[in-house]
């Protein structure tokens, strides 16, 4: 177990060191520069790069990247909102996001695990088909198009909840963007939740708890569900990504002053300190969850880390 | 312990149908594996939906933009937001160039192709625009179906970059494992760590916003997951005795690869890349969608779909038909590629 730990975090360390190599070789790389403004003379274009620290040898640089990267200090940012430092920024932006898609990773998981059980539960009715048809729609529509219908609808025809995030109620106006969010959640969670429990439920030891005449809530909840969600923690990475892409679009459209927002509105006006250190945080963020989910895996199923431990050897 | 005598009555019996009569254990014709796979593929009702749909969008890709005289970006300023009028069904009272309008005196109805009194004349009575036109006066009819070819030419690029790269890949550290194994699997693990979002952003960076920047970065990532299915099946393969076989019949390496293993695990490397299709597309319409996708005036599903949602309230037709081909599209890739999965493997789990 300490070994394969061990090595999760060794890679889940890696990782994060080739990204800081590709942030930092790609802002060595890139064309333009967010002091291309004409007005500029040559001298003060030297007397800005120093002040910046855009002329000391590359390794020097690398070396107080990732030194900077790593203690949080992002540097200032260039177009956004000039010589405002990154955190400050973030400040106020990450709880926001970090909020709404906490909200949208709960009620998506809730409604998705209701659904799965109901669907598999009742097998082959017309529950079962409803999550089913739930499920494929949420998967096969991006997040934005749920995002226009609720705002045309909900929003603009019917006027229940106010088109635009409101920072005097948070809560009441996130309503529609953590349902658009969790549209891809709770149709992922439903679709294995019920693909698993269906599994379960027929297995045979189920077959015994059920001669036995344990009654049918605990069958459900302690016998088959418990059996039934250890694989879904693996679906947890690919909701973190739909969460993250899907967050770009619907604080856009909400405009939700999150950083998914400022992300898109930083690759828009190429200020690429912003853009590095929003894909740093990103990547920090996966990589966490990933490795949590990898060793959470091992520690729950010792299936899984007996059979990772073979195919790592 | 008392021994109860029983008597049985003749009413204790009953028949029991002819239902319940076993029948005779029927022989079936033995069919091919891809005879079998096609006649379980063909029973599925969704996903034989699903492939018809992707034929008919396919057609429409095609021929969609021949069949009016306008192209993707030719405008007629005299055209601007022109409702969706279609020959036939104008009769029927649907899509007959009407649209509601809100105002702030509450909503009316207006038909700009025909004029309110019969001494006018518009100029656009014998006009139709199937799907509209948007507010710079273009064809939405064209648009869309010259932005779902783009849809589609990901789709191609997502199977190809699974097919020759993630493929290959996988039977590769699959097949040596060892070292080779240990470095191939370190790279893609590494890779994979890296959100594709992150790998999208940055690469708009470096390269403008295009449909080459979309390419490559499915080209990065999109082939991971195959590689570790392949890889996942070619462990379970190679230590069979068939494999052991051909091996000491002196077969080569890359013989054993592609003519012994390649052939029993093709179907399951189909289903995989039947499944990252959807992904890919979703991955193209969500940058078109903020603006990072193919430039103006090309079109595709994401941006058409991004520039009708700025004058949603007003025009909500403009958004109807990309967002319906779209749906249409992922729901279609997404049916076909749960209906291959079961016909190859009844038992395979979800992915």
């Amino acid at each position: 177990m300490k070994k394969y730990v061990l090595k999760r975090v060794l890679i889940s360390a890696v990782t994060v060191l080739v990204i800081l190599l590709v942030l930092f070789l790609m802002l060595e790389l890139m064309p333009g520069s967010p002091f291309n403004d004409e007005k500029l003379t040559e001298a003060q274009k030297i007397v800005i790069n120093a002040k910046y620290g855009l002329d000391k040898p590359i390794l020097v640089r690398f070396g107080n990247y990732i030194a900077s990267m790593l203690s949080g200090d992002f540097g200032v940012s260039y177009t956004i909102s000039k010589n405002t430092p990154i955190t400050t920024l973030l400040e106020s932006r990450l709880p926001i996001s970090l909020r709404l898609g906490g909200q949208a990773i709960l009620i998506g998981t809730l409604i998705g695990l209701i659904l799965g059980i109901v669907a598999a539960l009742k097998h082959n009715t017309i529950y079962d088909t409803i999550t089913t048809v739930i499920s494929v729609i949420g998967v096969s529509l991006p997040s934005y198009v749920f995002a226009m219908a609720l705002i045309y609808f909900l929003g603009f025809q019917w006027k229940w909840f106010p088109l635009l995030y409101q920072m005097k109620s948070p809560v009441f106006s996130s309503i529609m963007p953590t349902i658009s969010l969790c549209m891809f959640t709770i149709a992922t969670v439903a679709r294995f939740t019920r693909t698993e429990m269906l599994e379960v439920l027929g297995s045979d030891y189920m077959l015994l708890a059920e001669s036995k005449g344990i009654n049918s809530f605990h069958l459900i909840f302690r016998h088959a569900l418990r059996n039934a969600l250890i694989p879904i923690i693996t679906v947890l990475a690919p909701l973190v990504v739909g969460l993250m892409t899907g967050s770009l679009v619907i604080e856009k459209l909400f405009s939700i002053p999150g950083i998914g927002s400022l992300l898109v509105s930083a690759i828009q006006s190429n200020d690429y300190n912003v853009v590095v250190a929003l894909s740093f945080i990103y990547s920090v963020m996966y990589i966490g969850i990933m490795l949590v989910v990898d060793i959470l895996y091992g520690v729950i199923d010792p299936r899984i880390r007996l059979a990772k431990g073979d195919e790592h050897e | 312990m008392s021994n109860v005598e029983f008597e049985f009555a003749p009413d204790d019996f009953q028949r029991v149908g002819e239902e319940k009569i076993s029948k005779v254990d029927e022989t079936y014709a033995s069919q091919s594996y891809w005879r079998d796979i096609f006649s379980r593929f063909k029973k599925n009702k969704g996903a034989m939906i699903g492939i018809i749909c992707i034929f008919l969008v396919l057609l429409m890709a095609v021929f969609g933009p021949l069949m009016t005289e306008h192209t993707f970006d030719s405008q007629i300023i005299s055209h601007q937001n022109l409702a969706p009028r279609v020959p036939g069904l104008e009769k029927l009272g649907i899509m007959d160039g009407s649209e509601k309008m809100h105002t702030s005196k509450g909503s009316i109805t207006q038909n700009k192709y025909l004029s309110e009194d019969a001494t006018n004349e518009t100029g656009l009575e014998k006009v139709y625009y199937w799907f509209g036109t948007d507010v710079l006066g273009r064809d939405i009819f064209t648009r869309t179906w010259t932005g779902t070819r783009i849809s589609l030419y990901i789709a191609l690029v997502a199977v190809i970059v699974d097919m020759c790269f993630g493929m290959i890949y996988g039977l590769i550290s699959g097949y040596f494992g060892g070292k080779v194994d240990m470095i191939l699997q370190r790279f893609s693990e590494i890779l994979n760590g890296i959100p594709t979002l992150v790998i999208v952003t940055l690469l708009i960076l470096i390269i403008r916003p295009g449909l080459m920047t979309i390419t490559i970065a499915i080209a990065i990532t999109g082939w991971i997951g195959m590689s570790r299915i392949a890889r996942a099946q070619v462990l379970k393969l190679k230590e069979q005795e068939f494999i052991l076989a051909s091996k000491t019949l002196g077969a080569k390496d890359l013989f054993i690869i592609f003519r012994e293993i390649l052939p029993n695990i093709f179907g399951q490397l189909i289903v995989m890349s039947m499944f990252s299709i959807p992904n890919a597309i979703f991955t193209e319409a969500f940058l078109a969608f903020i603006g990072l996708g193919v430039p103006q005036p090309l079109a595709s599903l994401g941006s058409l779909i991004s520039d009708a949602f700025k004058s949603m309230t007003t025009h909500p037709y403009m958004i109807v038909f990309p967002v319906m081909v779209l749906a249409i599209v992922m729901l279609s890739f997404n049916l076909m590629a749960d209906g291959l999965r079961d016909a190859f493997d009844p038992k395979m789990k979800e992915m």
